[in-house]
């Protein structure tokens, strides 16, 4: 898929006149390809023609710079466009996690990670910055959830426990009962694990809805799967639209999806990206680097082919 | 209405009584890749629909009939209901995909099936490295009154599949269905893991295992297309089952993957209880795409 948008722009970029200036006909040509290969990186459809939009107007007219090529010049405004539009190069990824117990709530569809990244999460608060950690599930839905989320608990070291399990508590008993252990206990951080629901479940909603009015949630982190496709414009807007989420965990990064649906997500909510999960096991957490996501969305191949054929 | 597409709402915008020129039928592309078919398969369906209704008017009804129409063309020699109360015995049906597809959630839907059709099973625990992931297909099991064979976490669990047929031989059972591990197609080493349970099968009976179930996730977008190779490459996958099909997400992948392979699709998972699982249907996959019916089918 690399090699191929690889040799379209090169085809097109061979053929590019722009001398002097980069002329609309040039740019218009080179972003007809940037926006298959965005589409092909699971871009979502809106989310592309927006941002094709704005490079396009960045891009016409610009001076060429005389030692590289304008193909090369495009690509570079391109890859610009999309650091920016991820949260810039030095996007705010830190959790607002001051004032104990700061409550931190997971949220998102079923099966998209977050158990497993609340047990990175709290792992990673542990480890580094001495934090002692509480985890509760409000899973009362998925078989062995709360099981799950007790054995990574164990897993993340003896600074992270979780809250003991009460057969028969619904969600939002379990979290008052969590905000109380947490205050009594001492911790400084408060992990609510929720159950996966979709995001027309009008029920599971209202449900993740009033956990949040009873929690007041320091942190509100949508966990998305890296695999999505375009749905992922629809999912951001209906949980952003309910629940006060203040940030995005992207997981299965280390597969080998182009990771689109994060720009679609970010660009929906303007929620910053926190986090990436790069593994099943607790340690495959990279705070988020919006360069790195820039280069891996548009192919950094290709980037680096071009740049070394001028 | 709860169950209507995103793209047959934007259908309903975009064709309210138009005429179908240039400008219309790229749009209509445009609407057909935000269902997640691919630029490719949207270019040709909507070159399709060109050919018998260009420049003519057409309502967003009218669209959306034919749409299904053509995608139901692709989707028709793909629809294939599976039996796995049937044929050899004991038949060894093995789960797999990527994490969190809902394997295990689907093992417990077809086990309640199979129970209510009397059928001879056991599960088997196959995913021995998650979390907890023994304990809830246990609780699926308890649900199916089906018994559940495990090791404890961290077990090989190719032993333990061979185990599990040897055993399913001596009680003379009917079904062996295996739940494996979640694990992403570009791992080579936990693919290789795959492979290993495919092989120890086959020393048992060389035609085991006899189904090879791939469970995808309705969200998925274009990676889907590389699942299905991967899997289909280590472990000859047998056919498809698409879970989370009542959330936003529709699936239009699928048309795509039906397009490049010859996989029948057997389930659609419609939800997280026992009863949410459904044959796949060709026709309501396609109406439920294009947003023509409030409710698909059971
Ligand atoms: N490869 C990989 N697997 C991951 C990652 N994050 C989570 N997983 C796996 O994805 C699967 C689902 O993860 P869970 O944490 O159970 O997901 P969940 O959102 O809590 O699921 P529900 O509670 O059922 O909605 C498991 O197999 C995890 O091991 C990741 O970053 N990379
Ligand atoms: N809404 C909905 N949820 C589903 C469906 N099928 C499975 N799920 C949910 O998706 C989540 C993941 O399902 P699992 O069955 O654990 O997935 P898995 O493939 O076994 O996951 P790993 O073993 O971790 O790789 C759970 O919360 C399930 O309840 C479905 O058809 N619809
Ligand atoms: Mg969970
Ligand atoms: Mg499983």
């Amino acid at each position: 898929m690399f090699d191929a948008l690889t040799d379209r722009l090169g085809g097109i970029f061979d053929g590019l006149t722009g001398r002097g200036a980069l002329s609309e006909k040039d740019v218009t040509a080179a972003l007809r390809e940037i926006r298959v290969a965005l589409l092909e990186a699971d871009v979502a459809l809106p989310v592309v023609k927006d941002f094709i939009s704005k490079v396009k107007e960045r891009a016409v007219g610009e001076e060429v710079i005389r030692s590289v090529k304008p193909g090369q010049q495009v690509i570079k405004i391109v890859h610009d466009g999309l650091v920016d539009m991820l949260g810039g190069p030095d996007a705010e990824t830190r959790l607002r996690v001051d004032n104990p117990p700061s409550v931190i709530m997971m949220a998102g569809l079923q099966g998209s990670g977050k158990t497993t990244t609340t047990g990175k999460i709290a792992k990673r608060l542990a480890d580094r910055d001495k934090k002692k950690v509480l985890l509760a599930s409000l899973d009362v839905r998925r078989p062995a959830a709360m099981e799950q989320l007790a054995i990574l608990a164990d897993q993340a070291g003896e600074n992270v426990k979780s809250l003991p399990i009460v057969e028969g508590q619904m969600p939002a008993e379990i979290t008052r009962r969590a905000l109380q252990a947490a205050k009594l206990g001492g911790y400084d951080i408060l992990f609510l694990d929720t159950a996966g629901r979709t995001s027309i479940d009008e029920q599971m909603m209202a449900e993740a809805s009033e956990i949040a009015k009873i929690a007041e949630p320091k942190e509100t982190l949508l966990v998305a799967d890296a695999l999505t496709g375009q749905d992922a414009v629809e999912t951001a807007r209906r949980f952003h639209e309910r629940l006060p989420l203040t940030g995005l965990v992207l997981t299965r990064m280390d597969g080998d999806s182009r990771g689109g649906a994060a720009l679609s997500m970010r660009a929906v909510t303007g929620l910053p990206i926190k986090f990436l999960g790069t593994g099943e096991k607790l340690d495959g957490l990279d705070a988020f680097d919006a360069k790195r996501l820039a280069g891996r969305i548009l192919g950094q191949g290709d980037i680096v082919s071009l740049v070394e054929k001028a | 209405s709860k169950s209507s597409s995103k793209l047959g709402a934007s259908l309903t915008g975009a064709f309210n009584k138009r005429k179908l020129d240039d400008d219309a039928l790229e749009e209509l592309e445009d609407l057909l890749i935000t269902s997640d078919m691919g630029a490719r398969v949207a270019a040709k369906i909507t070159s399709n629909l060109a050919k018998t209704r260009f420049d003519k008017d057409v309502t967003d009804q009218e669209i959306k009939e034919a749409l299904a129409e053509e995608i139901e063309a692709i989707m028709a020699p793909r629809e294939q209901v599976v039996d796995f109360s049937d044929g050899p015995t004991p038949r060894v049906v093995l789960f797999v995909g990527v994490n969190g597809s809902g394997k295990t959630t689907t093992i417990g839907k077809i086990a309640s099936k199979l129970k209510e059709q009397g059928a001879k099973a056991v599960l088997v625990a196959g995913d021995t490295f998650r979390a907890a992931a023994i304990e809830q297909l246990t609780v699926w099991g308890e649900r199916a009154g089906i018994p559940v064979m495990s090791k404890p976490t961290g077990a090989d669990a190719a032993g333990l599949v061979y185990e599990a047929i040897e055993k399913a031989k001596a009680d003379n059972l009917d079904l062996v269905l295996v739940d494996t591990a979640g694990r992403l197609q570009n791992k080579a080493e936990l693919m290789s893991e795959l492979a290993k349970i495919v092989r120890v099968a086959r020393k048992l009976d060389p035609e085991a295992p006899h189904d090879v179930i791939l469970v995808l996730d309705a969200t998925v977008g274009q990676n889907a297309l590389s699942q299905v190779e991967a899997f289909r490459h280590t472990a000859e996958v047998s056919g498809i089952v698409m879970t989370k099909l009542d959330g936003t997400a529709k699936g239009g992948v699928l048309v795509a993957i039906a397009e490049a392979h010859d996989l029948p699709i057997h389930f659609v998972g419609v939800g997280e209880k026992a009863e949410d699982l459904q044959p796949f249907s060709a026709a309501a996959f396609a109406k439920a795409l294009v947003g023509m019916d409030e409710k698909e089918p059971a």
